[in-house]
């Protein structure tokens, strides 16, 4: 197959990796982007998500909005966003209106999992231990603080790992809609009908996935008790599913 | 309407509202004058879905039965799942071209494995669900494996399945419109284009459209399952 060939040469060459524009430039642009929106996410997300899960109420929203995350296409969100007026300014290049869009769009995306888990896990903290906490004569921010927040934290961080997930796919799809980042490298080869590059560029894209995905799930164990479970994917009763 | 009337209707009506100078977001000219191109992307966007997430069943549970016996395979099959779920789409679908090139199938096999990571997980539970003392009683009263697993286990893990199936249906319905960068999007084709020409009223039609597909589809499920499940009705889901 041709096409291997020409994508392998097409990733050998230092050209395509330095410079103005290059893949490094870009996965720079991309990682910058990816971290920006997953830490807005997290400090609109978490404080909230966290409170209501230790309140018991707003459960239905909490849980839904992963649903709502789910069923609104990514590319769709995005699309709608560069098109309209707002935000932003006209101009189309990388740092205009598409980029503010993409990192709208981005943390919005990231939402959904990490509010859904948090309140998840502080909810299902064991009442006993809740009761417990609260016969020794905790405050409510103690009990918060000191018993709820620690055993939440593993599922918190699968949250967190999903969410990365998310906005990294997200981030690939903004190039679509003419935004900054990785993704672009696929637009253009497929665009121009250069399938070399456009397979080139999906190869690194999936490749730092993967490493992102990595190291989200050493981070996830370095905050898990060993004997604790927390597969993002098993029980069903948090975000899981496939959003990329 | 020929080249004339257009041209005349043009020039009593002033532009539609879909046009260049205009640019609404609802538009009800458009809908009379291009609907037949968005049911048209409608019924390919269904295509694709259905097809895709019928392929994950039909690969999701030979695994998870697979698996169930094999506890190697598992833990192989669920590293891999965690993996590709990772994979951004519009990463996965240009992998797949030097294979199956740009096609609809390439959309379908992309879309369909990560159906797949959701649904080997889905039936892994759903089975692992079932009470040990039901397929207990079942062996006792002579009931073959496969009549057991047909008659038996499948039922009982029917509502963690019919969970996953609605995740993964829900998902495939958004992430066809990613299938628009080898041009077979469905819906996600019309997407693509609104933005190349920002066309309001077509991309914001198309984008409801998925969302609608999605709801749909999702209600279908849900009444199909209370169809398999007469035991159920009448207890919280």
């Amino acid at each position: 197959m041709s096409v291997v060939a020409d994508t392998w040469r097409y990733l050998t060459d230092p050209a395509h990796w330095t410079g103005d524009g290059g893949m490094l430039d870009l996965l720079g642009e991309q990682l910058l982007l990816s971290v920006t929106a997953l830490a807005l996410a997290l400090v609109v997300g978490l404080p909230v998500a966290l409170w209501l899960g230790h309140l018991g109420r707003g459960g239905f929203l909490a849980i839904n909005i992963s649903n709502v995350g789910r069923a609104v296409p990514t590319f769709a969100l995005l699309a709608l966003l560069v098109v309209a007026d707002w935000p932003g300014t006209a101009s189309f290049g990388p740092y205009g209106r598409a980029g503010l869009a993409t990192l709208v769009a981005l943390a919005l995306f990231a939402l959904p999992p990490i509010i859904t888990n948090s309140y998840v896990a502080v909810r299902e903290v064991p009442a006993e231990l809740k009761e417990a906490a609260r016969g020794m004569g905790m405050t409510r921010w103690q009990r918060f603080r000191r018993v709820e927040l620690p055993l939440a934290l593993p599922l918190v961080a699968s949250g967190v790992r999903l969410a990365l997930v998310q906005v990294w796919a997200t981030a690939t799809i903004a190039a679509m809609v003419a935004g900054p980042g990785l993704g672009r490298v696929i637009t253009d080869g497929f665009y121009r009908s250069n399938y070399a590059k456009g397979i080139a560029g999906a190869l690194v894209v999936a490749a730092v996935a993967l490493a992102l995905e990595g190291l989200a799930s050493l981070g996830q164990r370095a905050v898990t008790p060993a004997h604790v479970e927390t597969d993002p994917h098993k029980g069903g009763r948090a975000g899981a599913g496939v959003t990329p | 309407m020929t080249l004339l009337g257009q041209v005349l209707g043009a020039a009593d009506e002033g532009p539609a509202c879909y046009s260049r100078t205009v640019n609404e977001w609802v538009c009800a000219d458009y809908f009379a004058d291009r609907g037949a191109e968005l049911v048209e992307a409608t019924q390919q966007h269904l295509l694709i879905t259905v097809l895709s997430v019928l392929a994950g069943v039909a690969l999701a549970f030979p695994l998870a039965l697979l698996a169930r016996r094999l506890p190697r395979l598992e833990s192989l099959l669920l590293g891999t799942a965690t993996a590709l779920y990772a994979v951004p789409s519009l990463a996965l679908l240009p992998l797949l071209v030097p294979f199956t090139g740009l096609s609809m199938t390439t959309v379908v096999i992309g879309l369909a494995l990560y159906a797949l990571t959701v649904l080997v997980r889905a039936f892994l539970e759903g089975l692992r669900s079932v009470p040990a003392d039901v397929v207990e009683s079942a062996r006792g009263l002579g009931y073959a494996p496969w009549q057991r697993l047909w008659r038996i286990e499948l039922p009982l893990a029917l509502p963690v399945v019919m969970a996953g199936l609605r995740v993964a249906t829900v998902s495939t319905v958004a992430l066809t419109t990613i299938g628009a960068i080898v041009a077979y999007g469905g819906l996600g084709n019309l997407i693509l284009g609104g933005v190349e020409t920002a066309f309001r009223a077509q991309l914001l039609s198309a984008s409801v459209l998925c969302v609608v597909i999605a709801v749909v589809l999702d209600a279908v499920l849900v009444g199909l399952q209370r169809w398999l499940t007469p035991w159920a009705r009448g207890r919280a889901a």
